[in-house]
């Protein structure tokens, strides 16, 4: 969808959420104090009317979180972060936001302009105050979300908000919660699993075709799970589902921590496609503001034949630590990354993927385009490893890298791991740089530096973007343009 | 046209061309002529604009307007096409997407709209058959593991969808067998029009024999030495540059 379009849903969203719940949070009254004590997850636990067994699941989190310390093995540099300063619920501004769009990063307003999204729309997202605009679209939306409701209940597939299932469907969410990403499985899933605030849940059930693609489009209380995102996604036997996530219009956030943590479980001949577009705030020309991004994803193909695909183009955030991974379990199981990661100005990025090879006859296949321009940094991490029991484990992995200007770095730091001999890993890697001869014969043809890069960019990563659903590909590709835009001349 | 008076430019603060004079009309075409590093392709990627090369003196001109003060991109919508002595390989980019994006680009560079698709698939279907350019060559990345004379005819091809004032030819005929030299001259006559000029840069006579200059011109150590007409070129393959290396050392 357009991203003026994505951007009215965004908005609308906004409202659906009070409409349906029939409350407007007073921000300053519903807060948890400043800090994480035991304190503030009872308070999140308590405000999300949770029961019992989910604040004990959060507390023993939180101070198994206490414990561990912040992991520096990245290649990410940032100031340390004060998580006693933080607000871990309905974060206050922590600034009064901007009173006009004046008062607003004039490249982020351009990228607003490029993207051809109104000003009113403008002020929602870059969090100019008074955001409650767009009332006239409520009704509407409520209807189109009710539709896409009923026939999703009509399907049997439950997508609701993590918090509503945590109520609803305590059965499912009790057995399946942390079942990939165990609380104690690193620094930030942990302090994550203690405080997220919310996310998506979806069930689809044996033999469902799901439907639909869902994406945020309708997806409810998008405005406050920025922070601590929580999503389980379980696609039944011989299931299928894809889901969507992001926005191409960057988004500004006032928290600048990101945790989220997302969960897919694939049981036998089940499929999940998982698809990305992030471009979190990067932060000014000096990288000041920019948004953290610290994501674990993890996909588990529990049952034989299953299927899991994560296809992501990363434009924003300061920094992206993220390695969204499979754990091929399943007899015959199959995991997919596809991957655009992008950096310009001075974002760092250190993502990749990791495909675990536990079953026999499994196989997995990365491509990983990055992208770096400006000052920036760009690094692929990824493992692939196979058991001992992972009999004729195949992976093929294709890592290229390209520079644009002197300045920035890319780095590949593959890890391959196999304990039986008949598995079969294969790893190409590239690097190569737009020369300046290649963009003055595009000058020559008449285009403009920009449109050459990005022609060249384009070129660069059609593998990937033809693995994002149509209309999402379009709007990543223009994103991509965008994002690079200022790295030439 | 054409017209450059007194052009001095260098590479690295090495001076290359040195008070070079021309005067293109429209519809002539110019053959020039010279020793290895004499500067011709200098001269032509000064004309269209390329970055390391600095003019220190002197002016060139298209049509009255002030090459020099336009960015390259600006140039090639002004009308100055230059087909590369070594065409660049863009991977990934899809030769007709590269094709499609240029038109458009100079379409819009002029206020005008884009070409609607099936009419430019259609516009480089004729073209592309008439060089021997095949449906596949066009999907394949940007002259990505294209031969010479293939790189060479997809110059023409893109000469002859750009439609272009001014085309500059540096050493199309270099690496072409027989049958594609006559298969790039003929596309090159073809496109010989009241309104359209030609710089040919070459170092052989066969060329001319297909495409015959009105003027041609010696180039040496940065200048033009000499100038005559077709016959001056069947002179220099009889002579050689001796004399001229010479006279423009003195
Ligand atoms: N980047 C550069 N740095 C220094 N000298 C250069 C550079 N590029 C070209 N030159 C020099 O400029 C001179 C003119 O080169 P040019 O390529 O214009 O010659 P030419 O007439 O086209 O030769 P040929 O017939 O071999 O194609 C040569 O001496 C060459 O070495
Ligand atoms: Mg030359």
């Amino acid at each position: 969808m357009p991203a003026v379009q994505e951007t009215v849903a965004r908005v609308r969203e906004i409202d659906v959420d009070q409409y349906k719940y029939g409350f407007v949070t007073d921000i300053e009254s519903d807060r948890a104090e400043k800090g994480l004590s035991e304190d503030t997850v009872r308070f999140i636990s308590a405000k999300k009317g949770e029961p019992e067994w989910m604040l004990e699941w959060r507390l023993d989190a939180y101070r198994r979180w206490r414990t561990m310390v912040e992991p520096n093995w990245a290649r990410v540099d940032y100031p340390p972060i004060a998580y006693d300063e933080l607000y871990y619920y309905s974060a206050p501004k922590s600034t009064p936001g901007p009173k006009t769009l004046d008062e607003v990063d004039p490249e982020l307003l351009r990228t607003y302009e490029k993207l051809g999204i109104p000003l009113r729309e403008q002020e929602i997202l870059a969090g100019v105050e008074q955001r409650r605009v767009a009332v006239d679209a409520v009704f509407d939306s409520v209807s189109v979300a009710t539709t896409f409701k009923k026939e999703l209940a009509q399907a049997g597939v439950i997508f609701c908000p993590i918090s509503e299932a945590i109520r609803e469907h305590p059965e499912l969410v009790k057995k399946y919660l942390g079942s990939v990403v165990p609380t104690s499985d690193n620094f930030f899933a942990t302090l994550n699993s203690a405080v997220f605030s919310d996310g998506s849940f979806v069930y689809v059930p044996k033999g469902v075709r799901c439907p639909m693609e869902l994406s945020t489009y309708f997806r409810i209380n998008e405005q406050n799970t920025g922070q601590f995102e929580r999503t389980l996604i379980i696609a039944d036997e011989g299931s299928f589902v894809s889901y969507l996530e992001g926005c191409t219009a960057p988004m500004r956030d006032e928290n600048q921590l990101h945790a989220a943590v997302v969960e897919l479980v694939a049981h036998d001949d089940a499929e999940i496609k998982y698809s990305t577009v992030q471009n979190w705030y990067p932060g000014d020309a000096e990288g000041k503001g920019g948004i953290y991004n610290f994501v674990t994803k993890r996909g588990d193909c529990r049952g034989k034949n299953s299927k899991i695909s994560w296809t992501q183009v990363e434009t924003g955030s300061a920094i992206t630590w993220k390695y969204p991974s499979c754990i091929l379990r399943g007899d015959g199981s199959r995991g997919e990354f596809y991957s655009i990661a992008i950096s310009n100005g001075r974002q760092q990025v250190d993502s990749g993927t990791k495909m675990i090879h536990l079953g026999k006859n499994t196989t997995s296949k990365i491509i990983s385009k990055g992208i770096s321009a400006g000052r920036s940094q760009n690094t692929y991490r990824g493992l692939v490893s196979a058991h001992r029991k992972a009999t004729n484990a195949r992976n093929f992995t294709n890592c290229d890298s390209l520079l644009i200007g002197d300045e920035c770095g890319a780095h590949t730091v593959p890890y391959l791991e196999a304990k039986t001999s008949t598995a079969v890993f294969e790893h190409e890697a590239t690097t190569s740089k737009i020369s300046d001869d290649q963009k003055f014969y595009c000058l020559q043809r008449g285009l403009s530096e920009e449109e050459a890069v990005a022609l060249i960019v384009n070129g660069f990563v059609k593998d990937v973007l033809q693995q994002l659903p149509m209309e999402f590909a379009v709007e990543a590709q223009k994103l991509i343009s965008i994002s690079l835009e200022g790295s030439v001349g | 046209m054409l017209s450059i008076k007194n052009l001095h430019a260098s590479i690295e603060d090495k001076p290359i061309l040195r008070g070079l004079d021309l005067e293109v009309k429209p519809g002539e075409v110019h053959a020039i002529m010279g020793p290895n590093g004499s500067g011709k392709s200098t001269l032509s990627y000064v004309l269209a604009g390329k970055d390391d090369y600095e003019v220190t003196e002197g002016s060139a001109t298209l049509d009255g307007q002030d090459l020099f003060a336009l960015a390259a991109d600006e140039r090639a919508a002004a009308g100055l096409f230059l087909a590369f002595q070594y065409p660049l390989e863009i991977p990934g980019v899809a030769t007709m997407t590269f094709l499609k994006a240029a038109v458009n680009a100079q379409r819009r560079a002029r206020g005008e709209g884009d070409l609607p698709t099936p009419q430019f698939m259609k516009l480089v279907r004729e073209k592309a058959d008439g060089l021997g350019i095949s449906t596949d060559m066009l999907k394949r990345g940007l002259n990505v593991g294209f031969s010479g004379g293939e790189k060479k005819r997809n110059e023409i091809l893109q000469m002859a969808l750009l439609e272009p004032k001014l085309c500059v030819l540096d050493e199309t005929d270099s690496g072409l067998d027989i049958d594609a030299l006559k298969v790039v001259s003929e596309g090159v006559n073809a496109l010989r029009a009241q309104n359209r000029a030609f710089v040919v840069i070459t170092h052989y006579q066969r060329l001319l024999d297909h495409i015959t200059p009105d003027v041609v011109h010696v180039m040496a150590k940065g200048r033009i030495v000499r100038t005559g007409g077709p016959e001056l070129a069947h002179e220099l393959e009889a002579r050689g540059y001796a004399d001229y290396v010479g006279e423009a050392a003195a």
